[in-house]
């Protein structure tokens, strides 16, 4: 079990050797001081990633391997009697059950809704976020606010906010002449698909304009006079340098985003708790509805089909993280320090 | 861009900026005056976008029938204690993987990422069960160490990327004067990344103010609820009162939005450099 194992994996991991060539301390310190003072690092290593390791162990990897055999159980909290190992039965379950196509359309549908036009406003920020004006620092900390409010809560405020009855943004709509009845907008799944994407793009687009924005700023300025006097226009300095070279950073951050808005059940589950008729549930949403009704082998097997999704992207961004290596022109401030694995 | 600004341009940039700003700050601006009407004046037409007759009854209602002073203290209390703890296990092993070079370390760094990659939500059922045996189901305690697990891997990743910024030779003269490594990293190194560290507790306070599906799993006693449960609870039942929610939802946002204003700058640093958001 990893529980024991990531700790003492740090001990064993005695020989530190300092990052940048360990300096001869003292010159003539002799071999006995030297691996003294080796192990003393060892130590030194081993205490400080305990607590951390067995943390994480204990609560985050130990379940996470624990539940991977119960998808191959019969699981079920409302009866316990049997909890005999049934091969791939869940995962036929969550196949065969007639949720699962909407399912899978709704994940594929929130993912690419949310992360396009999150990309496309995020990039217009960052651009006209880039030369200085009076207030620009207020701006950036008052679009930057949605970011402290949890995705749950931007569900239950955009579902006010969507309310049929009461509804501001069908009062808006009447105001301005867009509709001339009232629209239920979370009572149908089409209209409320639409409606949760509102609320993510809301949420979603100022983590782009930021990251974007650290990356423009990493463009020479030379580049755009070069431009400017070979006579390029607007669109064409954007397309041939721009973009090329801000692009490391365009990748890892959609890539990241995948992964993070594919995760993301809280919004959904606080504007529509996967509703009407489990007609708006994506893969996590539905999941955790499974979860609550007690199937544990069921949600087990969804559990593993996600986490072997997320592997796969996990590994495709890591790659493209690894692939632009030292002294990268494309990589920027944002994207130099992406996650260093 | 970066070239000249034509008048045109200036006046597009700056309509469609504000009309963001407005877009962003209406669902905050909504909340707030729907939290402030007289409760009967939610429901009436025509909407009015002001709180005509200005009431505090949806807030005194919240801590009258509803308790929400409770799951305010409970939250309060298990983010609080949550974070700090996190905050302080996650600078040791910070420390070590910003300063050491070993044999384990790119497996404990990946370790520690994949956890980003895969939700927390997704061992809901073991973990539950995990936790029955261990007696912690329904138990604050309980919470603030899963919550502890769930605020390391990002916070070390921050933390790493703010340690690096400081030169080694700064321990390394405190240690030359006799201070253990440990001393060294408390008397020294803590006081020069004092607002690093700051901003990686207020962002654990604020992840753990904010989460819902594990405490929701976990916490079921009213007297243990924290406030995301309670809100759970508020829009699980037939007809939502949305003037408590609203008041409700005004009272849990505002204290996060106030410490993001007070980090913003640190955290967009911890964000760029980790990446991640956990």
């Amino acid at each position: 079990m990893s529980g024991t194992s990531t700790p003492t994996s740090g001990v064993t991991a005695a020989p530190s050797v300092r990052k940048e060539g360990a300096p001869p301390r003292g010159g003539t310190g002799g071999g006995r001081r030297r691996r003294d003072f080796t192990t003393r690092r060892g130590l030194v290593v081993a205490a400080f990633m305990a607590p951390a390791a067995v943390f994480v162990a204990l609560f985050t990897y130990y379940p996470m391997i624990a539940g991977s055999q119960m998808a191959f159980r019969n699981w079920n909290l409302t009866d316990l009697t049997d909890t005999s190992w049934v091969g791939f039965k869940n995962f036929r379950e969550v196949f065969t059950d007639p949720a699962w196509g909407t399912v899978l359309g709704n994940t594929a549908l929130w993912v690419v809704g949310s992360i396009v036009p999150q990309l496309v406003i995020g990039f217009a920020l960052a651009l006209w976020l880039r030369r200085r004006f009076r207030l620009r620092g207020l701006y950036q900390a008052l679009i930057f606010f949605p970011w402290a409010i949890s995705g749950f809560l931007i569900g239950i405020l955009f579902r006010w906010m969507f309310n049929s009855e009461f509804g501001v943004v069908n009062d808006l709509l009447q105001k301005a002449g867009l509709i001339d009845e009232p629209v239920a907008w979370l009572a149908d799944p089409d209209t409320a698909m639409i409606a949760v994407l509102v609320a993510n793009v809301w949420y979603g687009v100022t983590f782009f304009a930021i990251m974007i924005l650290a990356a423009l700023q990493s463009i020479p300025d030379e580049l755009y006079e070069a431009a400017a006097l070979d006579g390029a226009g607007k669109a064409r300095t954007l397309f041939r340098i721009t973009i090329p070279y801000i692009r490391v950073t365009l990748v890892l951050t959609v890539l990241l985003r995948v992964i993070w808005i594919f995760n993301f059940p809280d919004l959904i589950f606080g504007m529509t708790g996967g509703g009407p008729n489990d007609e708006t549930h994506i893969v996590t949403t539905w999941m955790i509805k499974i979860t609550q009704q007690g199937d544990y082998g069921k949600a087990s097997a969804l559990g593993l089909l996600v986490v072997a999704v997320l592997l796969v992207f996990a590994t495709f961004f890591l790659t493209a993280t690894r692939e632009r290596g030292g002294g990268r022109r494309g990589a920027g401030r944002g994207g130099k320090r992406g996650v260093r694995a | 861009m970066i070239g000249k600004e034509t008048t045109a341009g200036r006046a597009a940039k700056f309509t469609f900026l504000g009309l963001w700003l407005v877009f962003s700050l209406f669902p905050l601006y909504w909340i707030t005056v729907t939290s402030l009407k007289d409760p009967g004046d939610i429901f009436s037409f025509p909407i009015s976008y002001w709180p005509e007759n200005f009431s505090l009854e949806n807030y005194q209602g919240l801590f009258g029938k509803a308790d929400f002073g409770t799951y305010l203290v409970n939250s309060l209390v298990v983010s609080a204690v949550a974070g700090a703890v996190a905050t302080a296990i996650s600078t040791l092993s910070a420390y070590v993987l910003a300063r050491f070079e070993f044999r384990s370390k790119s497996a404990l760094l990946m370790a520690f990422l994949v956890t980003q990659m895969i939700p927390s939500f997704i061992a809901l059922g073991p973990l539950y069960l995990l936790m029955t045996d261990l007696q912690l189901v329904d138990n604050r305690l309980g919470l603030m160490l899963v919550y502890i697990a769930v605020c390391i891997p990002f916070c070390t990743v921050m933390l790493r990327g703010f340690f690096e910024n400081v030169p080694d030779a700064l321990e390394e003269a405190a240690m030359i004067d006799g201070l253990s490594r440990l001393g060294a990293l408390i008397k020294v190194l803590l006081p020069v990344m004092r607002p690093g560290i700051v901003a990686a507790f207020i962002f654990n306070f604020v992840n753990c103010w904010n989460e819902l599906f594990l405490s929701v799993t976990l916490m079921n006693s009213d007297e243990n609820k924290t406030v995301p449960t309670a809100l759970n609870g508020f829009i699980s039942s037939f007809n939502i009162d949305w003037g408590s929610m609203s008041a409700a939802a005004v009272l849990t946002i505002l204290p996060t939005m106030v410490l993001f204003a007070f980090a913003s700058r640190h955290i967009v640093q911890g964000l760029t450099a980790g990446a991640v958001k956990g």
